[in-house]
C-alpha cells in the first residue's frame, strides 16, 4: 500500500511541477502578479509530495519489503539500519528520487528564502526548476519507477553491494547530489536571466550563495568518495581517472570558474555572457555525467544502470535541456551589454585567466574522458585515456593556475600593478623556496615533486600575504585587529579556500612522487621494513560482523624498536552476495600515513600483504575540508548582510539586500 | 588601455552558436554510442589480421601430434582453446565434434592452464574433434594470442593470419553464419 502511495506521491509531484514550469512564466511574460505567486505553492507542493514518495521508498527499505522490486534487488533483512537507509540511494531509481527530493528543496529555499528577488526573476527561476523537475519525474514514472512492484516477493533480498556498505561511501551520494543538484540553481538564474534579457550586478549576488553551496557540498563529495575509494579499495591511491571521476571533477572546475566569474559580474559588470555560459555548463556537466554512468555507454565502476534505452531518454533531457538553454544563449547573449573595461593586467584580467585555465583543464578531462567512447565509434578501436594522459594536461594546467592565484587577489581592479604584486609577495617567495630546500634535503628529488612542494609553499603562504595586507599591521597592530573583526568573512572565506588548495597540492605532490610500496607473502611473525618502519606481522583472527566473516590480520608497526601504531586490515566475506572485499588499515599522523592491506591467502599459512608509506597524503583530505570550510565561511557572509539589512552601508550602489 | 575592435555583428553572432553546435555534435554522437548492437564492453581482438604468434607446444596424447605456428601454415584452421575445469567448454564440445565429423575443416585444440590428466578426462568423456592437440600449461602462449578466457575459437588462414575470434562457446548460428562462411572464402 506505502509504495503505491509514494508512486501516486510522485505522479501528482510531477503535475505540479509541469504547472510549475508553465504558470509563473507566463505570468512573468505578461507581468501577471497572480500568475507568478502560483511558482510558490506549487514549488511547496512539490516538495510534500516528493518527500512523501522518498519517505515513502525509504519505508519499503527500512522494513525490507522485498515485493518492490529496488527492494529486492538491493537490500537484504540483515543489513545494518545505516545501510537499510543509504540503500534507498544506492541504486539507479532511489538515486533519482534522491536527486528530484534535492531539487525541491532547493527549488522551494528560492520560493522561501528568495524574498528580495524581483518577482519576475523568481517567477521564471522557479519555472525553469521546475522544468527540469518535469524531466526527471518522467523519467522516473516512465523508465524507471522505484516503486515497480516483483511479484511473487522473493523470501529475501539479493543485497547491497558489499563495497556500499561503509559510512563514507553511505553520505557520498546525498553530498555530491547536493552538488549536481545545487548547479541546476545557477542553472535556472542564468536562463532565467537570459529570458529577461538582462544580466547585472544584483543577478551576480543572488547567484554566488546558491552556487557556493553547491560548490562546498561537490568538494566535500569528491573528498569523500576519494577518501573512500584510498581506504576500502586497498590499491593504495586516491584517483584513478575514472570516467565517473571525471565526471564530478568536471563540474567542480566549471563550476570553481563560475564562481570566480560571479566575482567579476558583482564587481564590474563585465564577463557576462563568460559567467551565463559557465552557469549553463556546470549544469550541463552534472547532466552528462548522470548520462555517463546510466546509459551503459561506458563500463565503470560506477555504472548503474546498464540500459539503452534509459541512455536514450536521460539523452533527450540532456538534448532539451543544454540544447534549449544554449540556443537561447546564441540568441540572447550577444545582446548582453557589457560593462566596465580593464587592463589584462588586473584583477579582473587575473579572474579571466582563471577562467580560462580553469575552463581549459575542464576541456582536457572531458576529451579525456569522452576520447575513448568517440573513436570506438568511428570505428578506430578501443584505447584507454588514464592517468599518464591526464597528469601531462591537467597537471601542468593547475601547476600554471597555482602559479598564478597569489598575484590574482593582489592586484587592483581595473588596473594593477604586476611589479608591485609580485615585490608584496617576496614571503610567498620565500615560502617556495624553503619548501623546495626541504624537500630536497630530506627526499632529495625528483625534480617536479621539489617543485610541487614549491608551488604548495607559494601558494599557502601567498594566501596569507593577501590577507595580513588587507589588514595593515603596519598601522599598529590595534587597529589590525580591528580591522581583522570588521572585515567581511568573505575575505576570511577566501583565504581558507585558496590555502586549502595548497595544503591539498602539497598532499598531491606526496602521494604522486614519493608513495612507498611492499608486496610480499608473508608468515604470522614474520616482519618487512619500509621508509624506517618495521612492520610484524602478528597473524590473522576470524571474527564475524553484521552480515559478513570477517578476517583480521594484525600488524604492529615501530620505528627503532618502538611501536607507533597497531594495524589490523581485514577481508570481509559477505554470504548473501558471495563477496569479498579488502579493507586498508591505516595510521595516520597528519603528516603521513601508513598504509596495510591484507590480501589473499597462499593455502600454506602465508598471506599476500601490500604494505604503502604515504607521505603526505593526509593532506590531501584536510586541504580538501580547509577548502570546503572556507566555501562555508564565505556563505556565512551573506547572512550577517541580511540579518541587518537596514545598517546603511557606503557601498550602496549596489543593492544591500541579499538571499541567505 | 583601448577596447579592441569590436567584431562585426554576424561574427559575434557566429561565436554565440559555436557552444550549442559543439553540443549539437556531441549529442549525436552519443545517440549513436546507444546502438542497441553495440556493447562497450565488447573488446575486440587486437591480434586480428595478425599473424598468429609462434609457438610450439607439446603434445597431449600420444596418438595426436602437438601444436606449433608451423601448423597453421598452409591450409586454413580453427584453433580452440579449451580447458577442463572450464563449464562452457562442455557445452561446446558437440558443436566441435560435429565440425570434425561434416566439415573438411581441421580444428586444433590447446588445452589452457590445464592439468594433462584432467585435459585428457574430459576428452575422453566429451570426445576429441581435435586433428592436433596440446597443452599450455603456463597460459604464456594464450597471452600471445590475447587470450582473456576460455573457450575461444580462432579462425586462422592459410599464411597463419588471425582472422577471427569467437569469445565463449562456439554456437552453431555463429558457426553457420560467421565462421563456415569465413573458412570457405580464405579457402578459395
Amino acid at each position: 500500500m506505502i509504495p503505491e502511495l509514494g508512486h501516486f506521491a510522485l505522479v501528482l509531484a510531477f503535475l505540479l511541477a509541469i504547472a510549475q514550469s508553465i504558470l509563473p512564466l507566463v505570468g512573468a511574460a505578461r507581468r501577471d502578479p497572480r500568475l507568478m505567486a502560483t511558482a510558490r505553492p506549487a514549488a511547496e507542493g512539490q516538495m510534500l509530495f516528493i518527500a512523501l514518495a522518498f519517505a515513502a521508498l525509504t519505508w519499503s527499505f527500512v522494513t525490507s519489503d522485498f515485493s518492490v522490486a529496488v527492494v529486492a534487488h538491493n537490500s537484504h533483512s540483515t543489513k545494518p539500519l545505516l545501510y537499510q537507509i543509504a540503500g534507498v540511494w544506492g541504486n539507479h531509481e532511489g538515486s533519482l528520487l534522491l536527486w528530484v527530493s534535492i531539487l525541491a528543496v532547493f527549488g522551494l529555499s528560492v520560493a522561501w528564502f528568495g524574498g528580495n528577488l524581483p518577482p519576475p526573476l523568481k517567477a521564471r527561476v522557479l519555472a525553469v526548476q521546475g522544468m527540469i523537475a518535469v524531466g526527471f519525474i518522467a523519467f522516473m514514472l516512465f523508465a524507471s519507477n522505484p516503486f515497480a512492484r516483483l511479484l511473487p516477493a522473493p523470501p529475501d533480498g539479493e543485497g547491497l553491494n558489499p563495497i556500499l556498505q561503509d559510512p563514507g561511501l553511505a553520505m557520498h551520494p546525498p553530498m555530491l547530489y547536493l552538488g549536481y543538484v545545487g548547479f541546476s540553481m545557477a542553472f535556472s538564474f542564468a536562463v532565467a536571466a537570459l529570458i529577461e534579457g538582462k544580466v547585472d550586478a544584483a543577478w551576480a549576488r543572488w547567484v554566488r550563495p546558491w552556487t557556493l553551496a553547491a560548490w562546498v557540498a561537490l568538494t566535500l563529495g569528491i573528498a569523500l568518495g576519494s577518501h573512500w575509494a584510498y581506504y576500502t579499495l586497498g590499491w593504495g591511491g586516491w584517483w584513478y581517472w575514472d570516467p565517473v571521476e571525471n565526471a564530478s571533477l568536471m563540474p567542480w572546475l566549471s563550476g570553481t570558474a563560475l564562481l570566480h566569474s560571479a566575482i567579476v559580474v558583482e564587481k564590474r559588470d563585465a564577463l557576462k555572457s563568460w559567467t551565463i555560459l559557465l552557469a549553463i555548463a556546470t549544469f550541463a556537466l552534472s547532466l552528462i555525467g548522470t548520462f555517463l554512468v546510466r546509459s551503459g555507454v561506458l563500463t565503470s565502476v560506477h555504472s548503474f544502470a546498464v540500459d539503452p534505452a534509459r541512455g536514450m531518454f536521460i539523452l533527450g533531457l540532456l538534448v532539451a535541456t543544454i540544447g534549449g538553454s544554449l540556443t537561447l544563449f546564441a540568441i540572447r547573449a550577444p545582446t548582453l551589454q557589457g560593462g566596465g573595461l580593464f587592463a589584462p593586467i588586473s584583477r579582473e584580467g587575473g579572474l579571466v585567466l582563471n577562467n580560462l585555465l580553469l575552463a581549459v583543464a575542464c576541456a582536457t578531462v572531458l576529451g579525456g574522458t569522452l576520447y575513448p567512447l568517440l573513436l570506438d565509434l568511428i570505428g578506430g578501436g578501443t584505447v584507454s585515456v588514464g592517468a599518464p594522459y591526464f597528469d601531462r594536461t591537467f597537471g601542468p594546467l593547475m601547476a600554471l593556475l597555482a602559479v598564478a592565484l597569489p598575484v590574482g587577489p593582489m592586484l587592483a581592479w581595473k588596473r594593477g600593478d604586476l611589479a608591485g604584486a609580485l615585490g608584496r609577495l617576496w614571503a610567498a617567495l620565500l615560502a617556495a623556496a624553503a619548501a623546495f630546500a626541504i624537500g630536497w634535503w630530506i627526499r632529495g628529488g625528483p625534480l617536479p615533486a621539489l617543485c610541487g612542494l614549491a608551488l604548495g609553499g607559494w601558494l599557502l603562504v601567498g594566501s596569507l600575504v593577501e590577507l595580513v595586507e588587507r589588514l595593515r599591521p603596519g598601522r599598529g597592530l590595534g587597529q589590525a585587529w580591528q580591522r581583522a573583526r570588521s572585515l567581511p568573512r568573505a575575505a576570511y572565506g577566501m583565504t581558507l579556500a585558496h590555502a586549502g588548495l595548497a595544503v591539498a597540492i602539497l598532499g598531491i605532490t606526496g602521494a604522486s612522487a614519493w608513495k612507498g610500496e611492499v608486496i610480499r607473502i608473508m608468515h604470522p611473525g614474520e616482519s618487512v621494513s619500509l621508509a624506517g618502519v618495521d612492520y610484524r606481522f602478528d597473524g590473522v583472527e576470524p571474527a564475524v560482523g553484521a552480515n559478513y566473516r570477517v578476517e583480521r590480520g594484525r600488524f604492529t608497526a615501530s620505528r627503532d624498536g618502538r611501536t607507533i601504531a597497531v594495524l589490523t586490515p581485514e577481508r570481509r566475506f559477505y554470504p548473501v552476495q558471495q563477496q569479498t572485499t579488502t579493507g586498508a588499515a591505516l595510521h595516520t599522523t597528519l603528516l603521513n600515513d601508513l598504509y596495510a592491506v591484507l590480501g589473499e591467502p597462499d593455502g600454506k599459512g602465508g598471506w599476500t600483504v601490500r604494505i604503502y608509506d604515504q607521505p603526505l597524503v593526509p593532506l590531501l583530505w584536510i586541504g580538501f575540508l580547509i577548502m570546503a570550510l572556507g566555501g562555508v565561511v564565505s556563505l556565512s557572509d551573506r547572512r550577517l548582510r541580511v540579518g541587518a539589512p537596514q545598517r546603511a552601508r557606503r557601498a550602496a550602489a549596489l543593492p544591500a539586500a541579499a538571499p541567505p | 588601455m583601448s577596447r579592441p575592435a569590436p567584431m562585426s555583428p554576424l561574427a559575434r553572432r557566429l561565436l554565440y552558436l559555436l557552444p550549442v553546435l559543439a553540443f549539437a555534435a556531441l549529442a549525436a554522437w552519443l545517440a549513436l554510442a546507444l546502438r542497441p548492437d553495440r556493447d562497450p564492453s565488447l573488446l575486440p581482438s587486437a591480434m586480428i589480421g595478425k599473424p598468429a604468434p609462434a609457438f610450439d607446444l607439446p603434445a597431449l596424447l600420444p596418438e595426436r601430434p602437438g601444436v606449433s605456428s608451423q601448423d597453421l601454415k598452409g591450409k586454413v584452421v580453427l584453433l580452440n582453446f579449451f580447458a577442463s575445469w572450464c563449464v562452457p567448454c562442455r557445452a561446446e564440445q558437440p558443436v566441435l565434434m560435429r565440425i570434425a565429423a561434416e566439415e573438411k575443416l581441421p580444428i586444433y585444440g590447446i588445452a589452457y592452464k590445464d592439468k594433462p590428466e584432467a585435459a585428457r578426462a574430459f576428452l575422453a568423456e566429451l570426445g576429441n574433434p581435435f586433428g592436433r592437440l596440446a597443452v599450455d600449461e603456463s597460459g604464456r602462449t594464450a597471452i600471445d594470442f590475447g587470450l582473456y578466457g576460455v573457450p575461444e575459437t580462432y579462425v586462422i588462414d592459410k599464411t597463419g593470419v588471425i582472422r577471427f575470434r569467437h569469445v565463449g562457446p562456439l554456437d552453431p548460428e555463429t558457426l553457420a553464419r560467421t565462421v563456415l562462411p569465413l573458412v570457405a572464402e580464405l579457402g578459395k
